[in-house]
């Protein structure tokens, strides 16, 4: 195909994915702007306010950024995972995979849908939060260089997670036990600097510590790691998993018999 | 002549050893109305879907018009167009953005993509439908909707896999006339049915797949030609008792007024009516036992058995 004939088929793709989640809108974006006014509400005005400072804010402004990340990290994993396989489920992946549309196009329109409704929420949670703390703003392109590479990277997973998926089950089951765990334990809520040094050094091997963190930095200017290095950890990430899902789609796993 | 699809040497084996092709050859002129016909598990959806990407071939060739689809699947596609046996679009999506989407996925740009969209769903008597959302079409608009999908791009080959399962008799026949209007302006068509009469009517050149091979690829006159029997019906105008000695037939009494008579080849309807007039025993009608592609399908299958 043509460069401009691909760039239709991505817009097709795109194009599709936003209509699809802002037309289910009170199971895309409500929820997650309802249970993040709940954590704001709990712990930051009922238990933050006991808490104190922390990293030399309050500690409502301090979980602020990781809450922000928290949802864009579930909005751009889920909507992927849920809406390819669905196209899967539906067996409507069969218009795309009999279309001439090439393998990349496919991927990057379905991440970019993903990253779309990560960015929406990311925003709607944004501007709920400062109802509740005020906001400052370290650095603007950090902050959007960190809140699009990690929408990208679990926007790329929920696409593997899809594509592994032969029921529905199979598309909670990374989300509930792994994501979710990880993004409880990946600075979310505290420093890890408050943790004994070896749990410090197990928090390390987590990747959603450094998205957090240099988010966090965006946001605060503060992070307990090198925002440098979560950059390229988060870059580092994204190229194998990318690979990784345009390899699943070449050999048709989950898709072709 | 061009060659709209060739094959060669198609197999299939499953994962868990299922052979579903053993080597198939097959050849599809360009402009051609193409029946591919096979008891159910002999390989016609098999073939169907590697061609057009749906499932991975083991081993083998095809080329759809210029373009090897192992060298530029991408090429060989923009000539497919595909209706499947089975639903396989987004239930929840409004059908004109079902055809929209599609048009977009071939890079077709949005004001092509809208008139064409119009057109064919109008051609199809869906554009009353085009706000609907699919899952509440009845069964026969869903496939017209398949076909409307599997044309927006114009395809110059287009595959139906069973079109017209579950569709009644008149939408049935609205669509053969559309079929044979399409092919009529160009567009190849290879049709798999269930419904031989519709593949008697409708097909020049036919195949038939059984257990994983071709047993047959000729013509349908040449195949039609091969049936040694037909049996018909004759509806008499008065009871009879006892069935009458017909010289040269074989006939039994279906009941008091009807007659079932098989007549081979090289004997002549007229002689059979003859003898009956001799007898006094007048034919109001006469109609076929059974499709004649049907008898020689069931035929060939059995053959194919033994």
């Amino acid at each position: 195909m043509k460069i401009s004939e691909n760039y239709i088929a991505f817009q097709t793709i795109v194009g599709k994915e936003i209509k699809r989640f802002t037309r289910i809108w009170t199971q895309t974006l409500l929820p997650p702007a309802i249970t993040m006014c709940l954590y704001f509400v709990i712990f930051g005005n009922l238990i933050g306010s006991r808490i104190g400072e922390m990293g030399g804010f309050d500690y409502m402004q301090y979980i602020v950024p990781g809450l922000i990340m928290m949802s864009i990290i579930t909005s751009s994993y889920g909507n992927v995972v849920s809406s390819f396989f669905s196209t899967k489920f539906q067996r409507s992946i069969e218009e795309l995979l009999v279309s001439p549309v090439p393998d990349h196009v496919i991927l990057m329109g379905y991440v970019i849908g993903g990253v779309a409704r990560g960015l929406a929420v990311g925003f709607i949670v944004t501007l709920l939060s400062l109802f509740f703390t005020e906001l400052s703003l370290h650095n603007l392109g950090i902050t959007i260089l960190v809140v699009v590479l990690t929408a990208v990277l679990f926007a790329i997973g929920g696409f593997i997670n899809a594509v592994y998926a032969t029921k529905f089950d199979d598309i909670a089951i990374v989300p509930t036990f792994i994501l979710t765990p990880l993004t409880y334990l990946g600075g979310v809520f505290y420093s890890i600097n408050l943790l004994p040094e070896f749990w410090q050094k197990v928090s390390m091997l987590n990747p959603i510590l450094y998205m957090v963190n240099a988010f966090r930095y965006g946001i605060l200017g503060v992070s307990d790691i090198s925002v440098g290095w979560a950059i390229v950890c988060i870059l580092g990430f994204i190229a194998a998993l990318y690979l990784y899902a345009i390899k699943l789609l070449r050999s048709g796993k989950g898709l072709r018999q | 002549m061009t060659t709209a699809l060739s094959i060669k040497n198609l197999t299939k084996t499953y994962a868990g050893g299922v052979v579903a092709l053993k080597g198939i050859d097959l050849t599809v002129e360009e402009g051609d109305f193409f029946a591919l016909l096979g008891p159910n598990g002999a390989g016609k959806s098999t073939t169907i879907g590697i061609i057009c990407s749906l499932v991975n071939k083991t081993s083998g060739s095809i080329q759809i018009f210029d373009k090897n689809i192992d060298q530029d699947f991408s090429g060989a596609k923009r000539y497919l167009g595909v209706v499947p046996q089975e639903f396989n679009f987004n239930q929840f999506e409004k059908v004109q953005d079902i055809i929209l989407a599609q048009a977009g996925y071939y890079g077709i740009p949005e004001k092509k993509a809208a008139e064409r969209t119009e057109y064919f769903l109008k051609k199809l008597g869906l554009w009353d439908k085009r706000d609907e959302i699919s899952r509440n079409l009845s069964g026969g608009m869903k496939r017209r909707l398949m076909i409307a999908r599997a044309l927006v791009h114009k395809p110059k080959l287009l595959i139906l896999d069973e079109p017209t399962a579950g569709v009644d008799i008149e939408l049935r026949r609205s669509m053969w006339e559309f079929l044979t209007e399409i092919n009529n302006e160009g567009t190849t068509i290879i049709l798999t049915t269930h419904y031989l009469e519709e593949a008697e009517s409708l097909c020049r050149n036919i195949a038939i797949i059984d257990k994983g091979g071709i047993v047959e690829d000729t013509s349908m006159r040449e195949l039609l030609k091969k049936l040694d029997t037909e049996t018909f019906i004759l509806d008499l105008s008065e009871n009879i008792e006892n069935v009458p000695e017909i010289d040269g037939f074989n006939a039994k009494l279906v009941d008091s007024h009807n007659l079932e008579v098989s007549v081979h080849k090289g004997q002549y309807l007229n002689d059979l009516l003859a003898k009956l007039t001799q007898q006094n025993i007048n034919v109001i009608s006469m109609r076929s036992k059974s499709n004649r592609l049907e008898e020689l399908f069931v035929s060939l299958v059995e053959s194919n058995l033994s």
